[in-house]
């Protein structure tokens, strides 16, 4: 027996949400990854976000592909379906389950492997047709379950446990994403929850396809010296320069930001993401310059983090596909089917 | 030799010259008279130049095979003038166009040649260069009408159909048919000792593809939700499908669709797709081929495994690998009941022509949910992509979807807690639940190792329980896939049995209603779906041989009849055919025919 409940312990202050429900409703099950796992602060980060937002655990879906950070949908929201689907091939699963109902949250969480080398076309693919869901890159550079290969994502002259340098350029999903026309774009650290916590609640709450990819280092092959997705090096180089925080439609936006300081980009759902710059010359809404500045800060070894790219404008997959706004799941079957009358009709087309 | 409305049409055209809708056009005229007939496009994998063929066999008898004669000719490909002439039975005719010298037609002389200069006539008639080629098409109907007293009326009621958009051209392409009927009026005697007559053996009969009424059925079994990626020869289902969601499922007021098409960047997406939205409580499929159903393979075994309804329609191709994508076989068989790896085994159904594609698509979405399991619909070119004549499709308005075991929110709320793979009502099939249901509704969906309970597990007993449960489930599945059909040879028990399946069916019973005419009977039975239940191996243990007639190399439906029943193997006899041409009535006979030779003198 491999899995594990999690005990639940009844804190006396708990914090209640908007729905009566404590932090512990948003749980799951206990993790079985490796002590120290930049993956787990991912999974509170995700359960602190669905708690803070108040959605109905029941009303999300989890979906992930194969490898370390895929198992981690069984460890938030035990109360919410889940589906580990195939190695690189949950961007379809999501998109299927996203057009039979429009009405649920989808989260998707992979690794730099499942979405950048198996699964690259589906990932590509997904952002193309902006499916509404957010979707967790959890990327630490390396192969964990099959012991330590680099990943598609670990960078030229960082280096294995064993010592062997990478010699492969790496694939940046954050400008794979600007490039392909995504409209939620963002990076962060697992390391930073200050900054996690509010890009997943502004990503669940964007309608469209959200990337966040967090770096989160591999403790037990990818956390040493010489690499450029340990705790340490990201910790040096990652320079927060937008942050985003999601405002419900029911508050009213702050006021104590300084003019300009602060920019509400208004949502779908009538909230808001309050964009604030902490680098001045950073502009999250115009793709071509945010590409610039990313990979002009990358080849200096800098890692830009926050909410790289927003655009609210386009249409999701639903709208473009025209979908009604009942769940194709919930269509009861006397208006699915035209019937025998309409079948004699058609088939005077046939003779 | 004289013979009314029994006769082979063969037209050998190029591609992508228009010839297509001529060809049709002919055919479905002949229908309209009232006389049976069957089309086959015979086609290359190539959008224009090469050589391609269409055969119309007019059969007052309603056969529903191609027959194996050719008893008229027309050649319009000179690249393939050598073999199309060889063809021709002695006594046929031959139509070429004799704008130009052809002195090789003349190498048959048991057979009557007839020169129409259809090029000569059209450049001089039609100005625009593309239309000198097109109606060349329709000149050649227009003398075929005449030599078989085909009524013009009827062609000219048609045309005025299929240009119902642009009645300028109803004009031009009668023009274009008047050409050739007068010149054969004029040059020929008319009609040939071959004919049609009127007849009224179409009443009740449409004129429909497998693809089309696929796609239809699909749309009748409340289908929502349709992925895929552009494979010949299975496009055109989606297409078909597309085309009745735009008539039937677009709220005329709004606009808004109540279905969703997404066209995948690849088989392993369409797969997944259909994965995700039949989880997600919507009916959906995706149409492919063989190649795509290798792709989906890993798909197709999670889904199997983590027990999701999927449907996939198969329009088979001539494989192996790319093989030769426009020609029909039967050659997926094997890899759609066992597809994917670990031990996995599968529901197929085999439609048998256009009629069935309608009816198996949404029998195979109740059988999907029901066993919540991937179930194929293995359908071929010949199926998917030829005009069949069948009877005219029904639909019961009673008939309502069996959605299998999906708790509802009410129920979730009486239990205590939900398992997902669990079996309380002992037939192997567990209940499920859909996300957004229930809070205690939730599971965790996995292709890893699981137990009953949905949870993981590397425990051996508890790894195995599923397992043994899902075979269970399968083989309960039997019963349920639509039955053998049985046809029992004249005058009680014949010793020799033949099976057929799919689009074989045809050719078996012609051939057989021939070899009883010449004193050899046979009981037939039509095999529909797999598993296979116990009347398809009692029909083989109640006779001394049989005969499995296959389009594909290997014998596999065979060779899962010896998989999965005790028959032996001496008991059963392959009649192969897999050249990549629809089956022939002939070749079934020809081939029992020897064998009961070989026998008597045995």
């Amino acid at each position: 027996m491999t899995s594990f409940a999690k005990p639940n312990i009844k804190l006396k202050n708990a914090k209640h949400n908007a729905l009566g429900l404590t932090r512990h409703d948003y749980e799951g099950a206990m993790s079985t990854l490796c002590a120290g796992c930049g993956h787990d602060s991912v999974t509170a980060c995700m359960a602190k976000a669905f708690f803070e937002l108040s959605i109905e655990p029941h009303r999300a879906v989890k979906i992930s592909g194969i490898g370390c950070s895929s198992k981690t949908t069984a460890y938030f929201l035990r109360e919410a379906h889940g589906n580990n689907t195939v190695h690189g091939r949950m961007p379809s699963v999501a998109t299927g389950a996203a057009a039979a109902n429009a009405g649920l949250t989808y989260i998707g969480v992979s690794g730099d492997g499942d979405s950048l080398s198996i699964g690259m076309g589906q990932f590509a693919h997904a952002m193309r047709r902006n499916v509404n869901m957010l979707y967790m890159l959890e990327n630490n550079g390396v192969y964990g379950l099959t012991k330590g290969q680099f990943s598609a994502s670990a960078d030229i002259g960082s280096k294995s446990k064993k010592g062997e340098v990478n010699i492969a350029p790496p694939i940046d999903p954050v400008t794979l994403a600007l490039s392909l026309g995504a409209t939620f774009v963002a990076r962060a650290f697992s390391g930073d929850r200050e900054q996690l916590v509010p890009l997943i609640k502004a990503g669940l709450k964007h309608n469209g396809f959200g990337l966040i990819d967090v770096i989160s280092p591999c403790v037990s092959f990818n956390d040493h010296v010489g690499s450029t997705k340990s705790y340490a090096h990201t910790y040096k180089y990652y320079h927060p320069a937008v942050h985003a925080d999601y405002v419900p439609m029911s508050e009213e936006i702050q006021t104590s930001y300084a003019a300009g300081e602060a920019v509400p980009v208004e949502l779908h759902d009538g909230g808001s993401i309050l964009l604030r710059k902490i680098d001045e010359d950073y502009d999250p809404r115009d793709r071509g310059a945010a590409y610039a500045q990313i990979t002009e800060r990358a080849a200096q070894g800098e890692i830009v983090t926050g909410l790289l790219y927003l655009d609210e404008s386009q249409d999701d997959m639903a709208a473009v596909n025209k979908l009604t706004d009942r769940p194709l799941n919930t269509f009861p079957y006397d208006e699915l089917c035209p019937g025998a009358d309409a079948l004699i009709e058609l088939q005077k087309g046939f003779r | 030799m004289s013979s009314i409305n029994d006769f082979v049409i063969k037209l050998a055209n190029v591609n992508g010259t228009g010839s297509a809708s001529a060809n049709g056009l002919l055919m479905k005229s002949i229908f309209r008279m009232g006389v049976p007939v069957v089309g086959k496009n015979v086609f290359p994998s190539n959008i224009q130049g090469l050589p391609t063929w269409y055969e119309v066999r007019v059969t007052g008898a309603g056969y529903g095979a191609r027959s194996g004669d050719v008893d008229m000719m027309v050649a319009m490909n000179a690249n393939t003038y050598a073999r199309d002439i060889a063809e021709l039975r002695p006594g046929g005719v031959l139509i070429y166009d004799s704008t130009w010298p052809r002195q090789h037609v003349l190498s048959r002389t048991d057979v009557t040649v007839l020169g129409v200069p259809l090029a000569q006539m059209c450049n001089a008639a039609f100005k625009v260069a593309r239309s000198r080629v097109l109606m060349k098409n329709m000149a050649y109907v227009g003398a075929v009408a005449a030599l078989l007293d085909v009524d013009v009326e009827v062609i000219r009621t048609l045309v005025r159909e299929m240009f119902a958009k642009k009645p300028k051209l109803v004009d031009l392409n009668m023009q274009a048919i008047a050409l050739g009927y007068d010149y054969a009026m004029e040059h020929f005697e008319c009609p040939l000792p071959f004919k049609v007559e009127k007849l009224n053996k179409t009443d009740g009969k449409i004129m429909i593809d497998g693809n089309t009424a696929a796609g239809l059925g699909c749309v009748y079994a409340g289908a929502t939700v349709g992925a895929w990626y552009p494979i010949t020869p299975s496009t055109s289902l989606m297409d078909a499908f597309k085309s009745w969601c735009e008539k039937f499922r677009v709220d005329p007021e709004t606009g808004a669709h109540n279905y969703c098409i997404i066209q995948a960047e690849d088989e392993l997406a369409a797969v997944g797709m259909v994965v995700g939205a039949s989880w997600n409580g919507a009916r959906s499929f995706t149409p492919t081929s063989g190649p795509g159903i290798s792709l989906m393979s890993e798909f197709i075994g999670f889904a199997y495994y983590a027990e999701i309804p999927l449907v996939l329609f198969d329009v088979q191709r001539v494989g192996p690998s790319t093989g030769m994508p426009t020609r029909t076989q039967q050659c997926d068989v094997q890899m759609c009941a066992y597809a994917s790896h670990g031990d996995t085994r599968h529901i197929l159904l085999f439609p048998a022509d256009p009629g069935e594609c309608f009816t198996m698509a949404a029998d195979a979405f109740d059988l999907a949910e029901r066993y919540q399991t991937p179930v194929f619909v293995l359908s071929d070119i010949d199926i998917g992509m030829n005009d069949w004549m069948v009877d005219e499709l029904q639909w019961d308005d009673a008939r309502q979807p069996d959605r299998g075991k999906v708790l509802n929110a009410e129920q979730i709320e009486k239990l205590d807690k939900f398992y997902r793979y669990r079996d309380p009502d002992g037939d192997g099939i567990p209940y499920r639940t859909l996300p957004g249901t229930h809070p205690k509704g939730a599971y965790f969906t996995r292709g890893s190792g699981h137990n009953a309970d949905g949870a993981y597990t590397e425990n051996e007993a508890e790894y195995q329980e599923v397992l043994d449960r899902l075979v269970r489930k399968w083989r309960g599945a039997a019963d349920h896939v639509p039955a053998p059909v049985v046809k029992t040879a004249k005058g009680g028990k014949a010793n020799w049995g033949i099976i057929a399946y799919g689009s074989s069916d045809c050719a078996v019973l012609e051939a057989c209603d021939t070899l009883a005419a010449e004193g050899l009977h046979l009981d037939y039975m039509r095999v529909r779906g797999f598993p296979f239940n116990d009347d398809v191996s009692d029909f083989v243990m109640a006779h001394d041989h049989v005969f499995i007639v296959e389009q594909n190399r290997d014998a596999q439906l065979r060779g899962l009849l010896l998989l999965e029943t005790q028959i032996p193997r001496a008991k059963m006899f392959s009649i192969l055919h897999y050249s990549g041409e629809p089956l022939t009535s002939h070749f079934v006979h020809d081939h029992i025919k020897e064998m009961a030779r070989k026998e008597q003198s045995a």
